[in-house]
C-alpha cells in the first residue's frame, strides 16, 4: 500500500500512538489556519524543526547507541551558515544556498573528524570529547563577535518570497493572510516532513539494521564482517547533516541566528530529554516528544504559574511549582524514564497493545 | 604514581625501577617557557600563583571524579551537582556569620570558613551517598544509561538549588583577612590564592597518605586495577565503592566552597559549567590516577592563566588544545592506570 | 574417605547466551591435589570461576565444606576459606610485593613464620619485597600469585594453569611449593596442561570436555594407561611436555 512505502514499513503499531501522530501531523499541517496568532504558529514551526532535530539525534543515540553532545553544534552551524550568508551577501536565494552549502560541508567535515576519532576511544571518552568540542565551538561563536555577532547573534533579511510583508494573493483563506510568513511555515513543515520520512527510510533499510546490530553488540557486528567504524561514521555524518538542515530552517523561520537559540547546552539537554522520554530508537518518539516538550515549554508554564501563585503561602512549595522550575519536573521525568520506561512513551504505548493478549 | 612497564628482567636480576618522570617535568618546563613570553617577572609570578591556586581547586573537585571512574567504571556526568550544592550549603554558615567573615582576624575568618566547609562536606557527602544508591547503583555496567541518568540527576539538583535558594545569583565576599595581596617588592600575590594552594596541598598530601599508607588506600589502588581480584581476596568491594563515591562528593563540595569564594559569586549552574573542564583534566591525567589528576589540573590552570594573559582570544579553547596535545603524546593520559 | 571438600552437582553456567558448563559433576577430595585436565575451551577456567562465584551457576549446586555456596557472593566464598589463583595471576602491578601480600592476609600483616616458609621456595619474593609487582618477571609474578593464596592457611586452593609460559627452573620451584602444600594436607584443585607437572603432583584427576566431566579417578590409573590417555586427551602424557 502507498502508506507502507511512505512510512518505509515502520508503522506506529499502536492505535493510541497512531492517533496521536495523526493529530500532531494534521495539527501542524493546518496550524496557520487552525491556530491563529503569532505565538501559535511559532510554536508549530518550532515543533516541526525540533522533530527533525530530535529524530536525527535518535538515529545516533537510539539506533546506533552513540551518546554525542555535539548535535546542537551542527544545528548551530546550519543556522549560522544560512544566517551569516544572508547577512553578508544580502537577502537572496543565492545567498541561502551558498550559506547552506558551506554549512553542510563544514558539518560533514567535522562529523567525519569526530567520527574517525571514535576509532581510538571508548564510548565514555567520546561523549566527553563531543561535550568539550561543542562547548569550544559555542565559546568561539560568542568570541568572534565581529563575524558572528557574538552573544547577540545576527538578524538578517530573507528572500522576498519568505518575507512577512510579501503577499502571494490578496485574498485571505479562512481568515489567514497568504503571506511570506505562511509560505515560510509551509517550507519548514514540508521540509521537516520530508526529512523525517527520509530518516524513517534510512533506519528501516539494511544500513539501519546494521546500525542496530552495532548498538546491540559491536564485537559481534565486527566479527560478522561489518566495519563498525565506517557505519558509525556514516551515522554520525547523516545525523549531523540533518541537524544542519534543521538549523537552516530555524534561521529562515526566525530570521535570526544566535548562540542562545542554537548552540546553548540547554537545547542539547532538551533534545536528550525529548528523545529519551519520547522513546529511544523509535523515531516516532521524536515526534511525540517534541510536540509534548514544546507545548509544555510554552503553555505548561502558565499552568505552573497558577499553581505557584496558589501556593504562595508556602515558600518552598511555591518555588517547586514556579514556572521557571518546569525543568525540574522534566528532569525527574527524564530520570524516571531511563529507569522505568527505557523505551519511552512510544514503547509504553506499543506494549499496552500487547498486554491483553 | 605508577611505574611504567619496563621490559621484564631476566630471572634473578633486580627489576629496574624507573619512575615516570617525564610528565612531572611538564609543569616546571611549561612555567619556565612562559616566563620569557610573559616578559615581566612580577606578572609571571602573579599568573603562576593564580594558575596554581585555580589548579588546586580544580584538582580537589576532579579527584573524586577520576577515582570513582577508575574504581567503579562509573562516569558521573552529574559530579558538578556536588560542587554547586557544596558552595550553596556553605552560605548557610557564611552568610549568618558575616560578622566573623568580615572581622579582620584571620582566626575568626578561618573558623567561619572551617565550619562552612565541614557543613558543606557533610551535606555533599550525604547527597553523594543518596546519589550513588538511587541514581548510580541501578545502572552499574551500563555506560549509556549512566551518562543519561547522571546528567538527569544534575539537572534535578541544579533546579532544586533554585527551589531552595531562589533564582538569583548569590554574592559571596572573600573573608576580610584574605582580601588583598602580599607585596614582595614588585610581585603581588593574592592572599586568598595562597590559602587555596595551601588547602590543595593538604588535600593532595592527605590523599597520597591514605592511598599509600593505609589498607583502605591499598584496596582502592588494587580495586582500580582489578576489582574482581579484590573480591576474590575476600573484600566487599561494594562498600568501598560507596565510600569512595561519598568521599569524592565531599571533596567536590569542598572544591565548590573554595571556587565560589574565588569567584565571589555563586550560581546554581557553577558546577555544570565546570564539567567540561573537569573532564578535560581527568582525561589529561589518566582516568583513575589521582597523581595524574593533580598534574593535569595544575597544567590546565596554568595554561589557562598564561594564555589568558598572552592571547585572550584562544584562552577559552586552550584547554582543548592542551588535551589534544597530551593525547597525541600519551593516548591514555599522563599516568594511565594499569587496567584489568 | 571423608566428605569431599568441594562437591559440584549438575552445575550449568551460561555466559550471555553461551552455555559453557553443561552439567558438571565434580568431587574434590579432602587433603588431596585434584587435577582438572582438558583441552582449551573445555570449560576448566569457567568451572573455577563458577566455584569462586565470579560467574553464577544457572543450574545445579556447589557445596563447600558442608555449606551450600551456589548463590554466595565472591567475597564471602573467599572468606569461607577458598583461595583463587587465576590464569592471568591477578596481581596488582601498582602495589609492591609486600602490599600484595598484606591484602591477601586479611588479618593485617602476614605472619612472619609463614612468610619465611614461603621465602623458602620463592626466594625472589624476599629480594623484591618493596618493588612494584608490575616490574617482576612472569615467573616471579606467578610466585607472588601463589604466595598470596597461601600466605594464610586456606581450606581450598583453586589454581589455574600456573606453569603456563614459565621456564623449567621456575616450574621446579612451583613443584617444590606444591609438594610442601600437599605435605600440610591442603586441598588443591589444579587446572593444568603441563602433564609432567601434574603427573608428579596429582592424586586425583578429572578430565573435562565440552563443559562436562568425562573421566574421574586416581592419577596413577590415568598415568599408567597410555590408551586411556590417548582416548581422553588425544595424546600421551609422557611425550607431551
Amino acid at each position: 500500500m502507498m502508506l507502507t512505502r511512505i512510512l518505509s514499513g515502520d508503522f506506529p503499531r499502536s492505535r493510541i500512538l497512531a492517533l496521536a501522530l495523526l493529530a500532531v501531523v494534521i495539527g501542524l499541517a493546518l496550524a496557520p489556519f487552525l491556530f491563529p496568532g503569532a505565538r501559535a504558529i511559532n510554536v508549530a514551526a518550532t515543533i516541526c524543526i525540533f522533530v527533525v532535530l530530535a529524530a536525527s539525534y535518535d538515529l545516533l543515540l537510539g539506533y546506533t547507541g552513540i551518546v554525542s553532545f555535539a548535535h546542537t553544534m551542527f544545528y548551530g552551524i546550519g543556522a549560522y551558515g544560512v544566517g551569516l550568508s544572508l547577512y553578508n551577501a544580502g537577502p537572496t536565494w543565492g545567498a541561502v544556498f551558498m550559506g547552506l552549502t558551506i554549512a553542510l560541508l563544514l558539518s560533514l567535515a567535522l562529523a567525519l573528524v569526530i567520527g574517525l576519532f571514535s576509532l581510538r576511544v571508548k564510548a565514555i571518552f567520546y561523549a566527553m570529547i563531543t561535550l568539550a568540542v561543542a562547548s569550544a565551538f559555542a565559546v568561539l561563536a560568542s568570541q568572534l563577535s565581529d563575524f558572528t555577532g557574538g552573544e547577540d547573534g545576527r538578524t538578517f533579511g530573507v528572500p522576498e518570497l519568505l518575507r512577512p510583508g510579501f503577499r502571494l494573493i490578496e485574498a485571505e483563506i479562512f481568515g489567514t493572510a497568504i503571506n511570506g510568513k505562511l509560505i515560510t511555515y509551509y517550507l519548514v513543515f514540508f521540509s521537516a516532513l520530508a526529512l523525517f520520512l527520509l530518516l524513517l527510510r534510512v533506519v528501516n533499510s539494511p544500513f539501519g539494521r546494521v546500525l542496530q546490530a552495532i548498538r546491540e553488540n559491536d564485537f559481534r557486528a565486527e566479527a560478522l564482517g561489518y566495519r563498525t567504524v565506517v557505519y558509525r561514521t556514516l551515522a554520525n555524518c547523516l545525523s549531523a547533516v540533518v541537524a544542519t538542515l534543521a538549523g537552516a530552517l530555524m534561521a529562515l523561520w526566525l530570521r535570526y541566528a544566535g548562540p542562545q537559540t542554537t548552540l546553548s547546552f540547554t537545547i542539547m539537554m532538551d533534545i536528550l530529554l525529548i528523545v529519551v522520554i519520547g522513546g529511544m530508537g523509535t523515531l516516532y518518539g521524536a515526534v511525540i516528544g517534541s510536540a509534548l516538550f514544546i507545548l509544555a515549554q510554552n503553555y505548561l508554564q502558565a499552568l505552573m504559574r497558577q499553581a505557584s501563585d496558589g501556593l504562595v503561602a508556602v515558600p518552598v512549595l511555591a518555588n517547586l511549582f514556579h514556572p521557571d522550575r518546569w525543568l525540574l519536573w522534566l528532569g525527574i521525568l527524564f530520570v524516571l524514564s531511563v529507569y522505568y520506561f527505557p523505551t519511552g512513551i512510544v514503547g509504553k504505548l506499543r506494549n499496552l497493545k500487547r498486554s491483553p493478549e | 604514581m605508577t611505574t611504567t612497564a619496563t621490559p621484564a628482567p631476566a630471572e634473578g636480576e633486580l627489576p629496574r625501577l624507573r619512575l615516570d618522570v617525564a610528565p612531572l617535568l611538564v609543569l616546571p618546563i611549561l612555567a619556565l617557557l612562559a616566563l620569557p613570553l610573559v616578559g615581566s617577572f612580577p606578572t609571571w609570578v602573579t599568573l603562576t600563583i593564580a594558575g596554581l591556586a585555580m589548579g588546586m581547586m580544580i584538582f580537589i573537585m576532579a579527584s573524586g571524579l577520576t577515582l570513582v571512574f577508575g574504581l567503579m567504571d562509573v562516569l558521573n556526568f552529574g559530579h558538578g551537582a556536588f560542587v554547586s550544592v557544596g558552595a550553596f550549603t556553605a552560605t548557610l554558615v557564611l552568610l549568618p556569620m558575616q560578622g566573623w567573615m568580615q572581622a579582620d582576624s584571620a582566626l575568626m575568618n578561618l573558623t567561619a570558613l572551617g565550619l562552612a566547609v565541614v557543613l558543606a562536606m557533610l551535606v555533599t557527602g550525604a547527597l553523594g551517598w543518596a546519589f550513588e544508591r538511587v541514581i548510580v547503583m541501578p545502572v552499574y555496567g551500563q555506560h549509556l544509561k549512566q551518562i543519561l541518568i547522571t546528567m538527569g540527576g544534575m539537572i534535578v539538583a541544579e533546579q532544586m538549588i533554585h527551589v531552595v535558594w531562589g533564582p538569583d545569583q548569590i554574592p559571596l565576599p572573600l573573608p576580610a583577612a584574605f582580601r588583598g595581596v602580599f607585596l614582595f617588592g614588585d610581585v603581588a600575590i593574592e592572599k586568598y590564592r595562597l590559602l587555596a594552594v595551601a588547602v590543595g596541598l593538604i588535600v593532595f598530601v592527605a590523599m597520597f597518605l591514605v592511598l599509600n599508607r593505609t589498607k583502605v588506600g591499598l584496596l582502592i589502588r588494587a580495586g582500580v586495577e582489578n576489582g574482581e581480584m579484590v573480591e576474590a581476596l575476600g573484600y566487599r568491594i561494594r562498600r568501598l565503592f560507596v565510600g569512595v563515591f561519598v568521599a569524592g562528593s565531599a571533596l567536590a563540595g569542598l572544591g565548590g566552597v573554595l571556587w565560589g569564594l574565588y569567584r565571589e559569586m555563586l550560581t546554581a549552574a557553577m558546577g555544570a559549567d565546570l564539567m567540561v573542564l573537569l573532564f578535560i583534566v581527568i582525561i589529561i591525567g589518566g582516568l583513575g590516577s589521582v597523581g595524574g589528576c593533580f598534574i593535569g589540573a595544575l597544567l590546565v590552570a596554568l595554561v589557562a592563566n598564561y594564555t589568558g594573559f598572552l592571547a585572550p582570544k584562544i584562552a577559552l579553547v586552550s584547554n582543548i588544545l592542551l588535551m589534544v596535545a597530551i593525547l597525541l603524546w600519551r593516548p591514555q593520559g599522563l599516568f594511565p592506570v594499569a587496567k584489568r | 574417605m571423608s566428605e569431599p571438600m568441594l562437591l559440584l552437582t549438575g552445575v550449568h553456567t551460561h555466559i550471555g547466551q553461551y552455555h559453557i558448563l553443561q552439567g558438571v559433576d565434580l568431587a574434590v577430595p579432602h587433603g588431596e591435589l585434584t587435577v582438572l585436565l582438558g583441552r582449551n575451551g573445555a570449560g576448566k577456567t569457567t568451572t573455577l570461576r563458577t566455584i569462586m562465584g565470579l560467574w553464577h551457576a544457572s543450574r545445579g549446586a556447589l557445596v563447600f565444606d558442608g555449606s551450600d555456596i551456589t548463590r554466595t557472593a565472591t567475597p564471602d566464598i573467599a572468606c569461607a576459606g577458598i583461595a583463587y589463583v587465576p590464569e592471568n595471576m591477578g596481581i596488582f602491578s601498582d602495589l609492591t610485593v609486600h602490599e600484595n601480600l598484606v591484602l591477601a592476609a586479611r588479618e593485617g600483616e602476614p605472619d612472619t613464620a609463614r612468610l619465611e616458609w614461603i621465602f623458602g621456595f620463592f626466594p625472589a619474593l624476599k629480594k623484591f619485597w618493596n618493588q612494584a609487582a608490575g616490574t617482576l618477571s612472569g615467573g616471579q609474578k606467578q610466585m607472588l600469585a601463589i604466595a598470596r593464596a597461601v600466605v594464610e592457611p586456606r581450606k581450598l586452593l583453586l589454581v589455574d594453569e600456573p606453569t603456563k609460559g614459565l621456564a623449567p627452573a621456575i616450574i621446579q620451584s612451583l613443584i617444590v611449593a606444591f609438594r610442601e602444600l600437599k605435605a600440610m594436607e591442603t586441598t588443591i584443585l589444579l587446572v593444568e596442561q603441563n602433564f609432567n607437572f601434574v603427573k608428579a603432583l596429582g592424586d586425583t584427576v578429572a578430565v573435562m570436555d565440552d563443559g562436562r566431566i568425562v573421566h574421574g579417578g586416581p592419577m596413577a590409573e590415568l598415568a599408567g594407561d597410555m590408551d586411556l590417555q590417548q582416548k581422553l586427551l588425544g595424546l600421551s602424557m609422557d611425550t607431551h611436555q
